[in-house]
């Protein structure tokens, strides 16, 4: 079912939403990666108040849908995002990467129930949504694992150990988003090791390949329904996202991948917020 | 003399014992783990019989995941299974996983408490012609050193057996080490076997020198206490087959009664088992120590024996280090 107006508005205001915690919880521990925290709100919200099958009162629901964060450095976006979907207070999001707090550097779930998976190190994501979809498909229920990865993690080898092993087996029940920015830290992912053509090489793999915009929450949701429609196949959609989206002085630029905005900065960026396909209003416009 | 309440076989220092590789054992040992709980699975990463995986995947067919020469993926696949609660054995040659994917267990099992074995196989030396890079002689430290990780090397195929059988009643990340050679079977059946407790296999009144080996080489060290007793040496011999949590108490009260110990193993000394026990014992009971095992080498083509005896494991060598131990101190 296609989203009505109404929908992809609240899911956008919930996006920018998002995009303004990030960039409070990032000035406030200091360091961490602001671009792709940024440019994956609207599909994370997309993910928290559409797609997912959850409960934020009973994160260790059986029959929840499962969505590993591979690329875990963009956890500050994951972390807004729960927040916001009720899972413990938005205030807690300032104890990012601080001593003692719930909400490290990059995910650790045992610490923080919800988070499905610990991950920073890349490549392993999808390797443990197989597992997880392999089991779910052995015990014939009936869990969803989405697993979203960066473009820049496309590089490791472990990636396509498990893109081999999911054609291999068939499992449909995984739906694989790659944040496509074009950037990682040290440059543009197609200086740094070319990726392209990304869709000819997950189709060489018998996976079903789906590009949208990933600022588009419409594309984004029904390609999502197109995805949990294919029986014979994993799913990759790559959201072809703007790196920093939302930011105009961030957007398109590498340089911010692993670094944060000073608190200057941070009072300007809150005032130029957009989110959606372009300017949208706000308290701070 | 010889612990003669553990049940160890009657023939133990005759020609004709039975022999056969710990990894024989864990053959045997997952396929009962298999039949008595559903939850168990065994990936393979094209390696099935010798890592004696096939009799599983013959009676198991949907819980056996043939994942291809695929380690990193199988480790964390093996992560996302025990997330829904499968208990996965994870079996390679240990120079591939840990060796290949260490990070992956690092993170995905480690440091998330997944309930997964690690099992690799053809470690140490007396894997034999493969030669060095099939030789895996440094998993023991890179598996000691993550946290929350059991580590255990069981003795021989009955002890391997029993390793599986017992490891899937309790939650937790383990590393499994096993060889591919066959070495004598001394123990059997009733021989009594619990994470984390040495056995003490040869006991003396007045006991000159600690024995403490682990993996398959524990047989070496009963021929070297048996060899020791008839030159009036008295010892004590430990299998300590579960090299992480160590057995402290075991290992005080036997170094408390010798004033001297010697640590044998088929591995790298420098992280190893000896290492471990001489982290343990600097800091609460320092003692003359020596450490048998791989002296900073890799491992070459051979017959399992006489790289063994290449390797400082032969049963003379350790013999004449022992003398040297006593005779210094």
């Amino acid at each position: 079912m296609a989203l009505t107006d109404a929908q992809v508005s609240t899911l956008e205001k919930k996006a920018e939403e998002i995009r303004e915690t990030i960039l409070n919880m990032l000035v406030s521990a200091g360091s961490g990666h602001t671009a792709g925290s940024l440019d994956m709100a609207d599909i994370f919200s997309a993910f928290y108040f559409h797609i997912l099958k959850h409960d934020p009162k009973r994160p260790k629901w059986d029959e929840r849908d499962r969505l590993i964060l591979s690329n875990g450095h963009i956890v500050p976006v994951r972390y807004a995002t729960m927040a916001h979907a009720g899972y413990f207070p938005i205030s807690e999001c300032l104890t990012l990467r601080k001593f003692g707090s719930r909400l490290q550097g990059h995910p650790e779930h045992l610490l923080l129930p919800g988070l499905e998976t610990t991950s920073g190190p890349l490549g392993e994501g999808l390797s443990q949504s197989a597992g997880m979809a392999y089991a779910f498909k052995m015990n014939g229920t009936k869990q969803r694992v989405y697993v979203v990865m960066g473009d820049g993690e496309q590089d490791e080898g472990n990636v396509w150990e498990a893109v081999m092993f999911a054609g291999k087996y068939a499992l449909s029940n995984i739906t694989a988003v790659i944040d496509r920015n074009n950037i990682q830290i040290d440059g543009m992912t197609e200086d740094i090791m070319p990726l392209e053509d990304l869709r000819a090489k997950y189709e060489a793999f018998n996976w079903h390949v789906l590009d949208v915009n990933g600022h588009d929450i419409r594309a984004f949701v029904s390609a999502v329904e197109e995805a949990n429609n294919i029986y014979e196949k994993p799913v990759l959609i790559i959201a072809h996202t703007i790196p920093g989206k939302g930011v105009p002085d961030i957007e398109f630029d590498y340089h911010w991948h692993g670094k944060v905005p000073s608190k200057d900065e941070v009072k300007r960026f809150l005032k130029e917020l957009r989110t959606g396909a372009g300017r949208v209003p706000n308290e701070y416009a | 003399m010889l612990n003669t309440e553990i049940h160890l076989v009657e023939n133990i220092f005759s020609d004709d014992i039975e022999r056969s590789a710990t990894r024989d054992g864990f053959g045997t040992g997952v396929v009962e783990a298999g039949e008595v709980d559903e939850r168990v699975m065994v990936l393979c990463a094209d390696l099935s019989e010798s890592t004696r995986s096939d009799e599983f995947a013959r009676r198991f067919p949907k819980r056996f995941v043939e994942v291809g020469i695929a380690e990193q993926n199988m480790v964390g696949f093996s992560a996302g299974l025990a997330s829904v609660g499968k208990v996965p054995f994870v079996v390679s040659y240990s120079a591939f996983s840990p060796g290949r994917n260490y990070e992956q267990i690092r993170t995905t099992i480690a440091l998330s408490k997944s309930n997964v074995r690690v099992c690799g196989m053809h470690s140490g030396v007396s894997v034999g012609a493969d030669g060095a890079t099939h030789q895996m002689l440094e998993d023991i430290g890179m598996m000691r050193m993550l946290p929350n990780m059991i580590v255990v090397n069981p003795a021989d195929a009955e002890e391997a057996r029993k390793v599986v059988t017992e490891s899937v009643k309790i939650d937790t990340p383990m590393y499994l080490r096993f060889s591919r050679s066959a070495t004598p079977v001394f123990t059997t059946h009733k021989t009594p076997f619990a994470f984390g407790k040495a056995i003490t296999l040869w006991d003396s009144e007045k006991p000159r020198i600690a024995i403490l080996a682990t993996g398959s080489v524990v047989y070496r060290a009963l021929l070297v206490a048996s060899a020791l007793a008839s030159e009036g040496i008295e010892s004590i011999v430990l299998n300590v087959h579960t090299i992480k949590p160590l057995d402290n108490d075991a290992i005080l009260s036997a170094v408390q009664r010798t004033g001297r110990i010697i640590t044998i193993e088929e591995h790298q000394v420098a992280g190893g088992f000896g290492s471990a026990v001489a982290e343990f014992l600097v800091s609460n009971y320092p003692v003359p120590m020596t450490m048998i095992g791989i002296q900073d080498r890799f491992g070459q083509s051979g017959e399992p024996d006489e790289l063994l005896e290449e390797y400082g494991l032969g049963v003379g060598n350790i013999i004449k280090e022992v003398h040297k131990l006593i005779l210094k101190n």
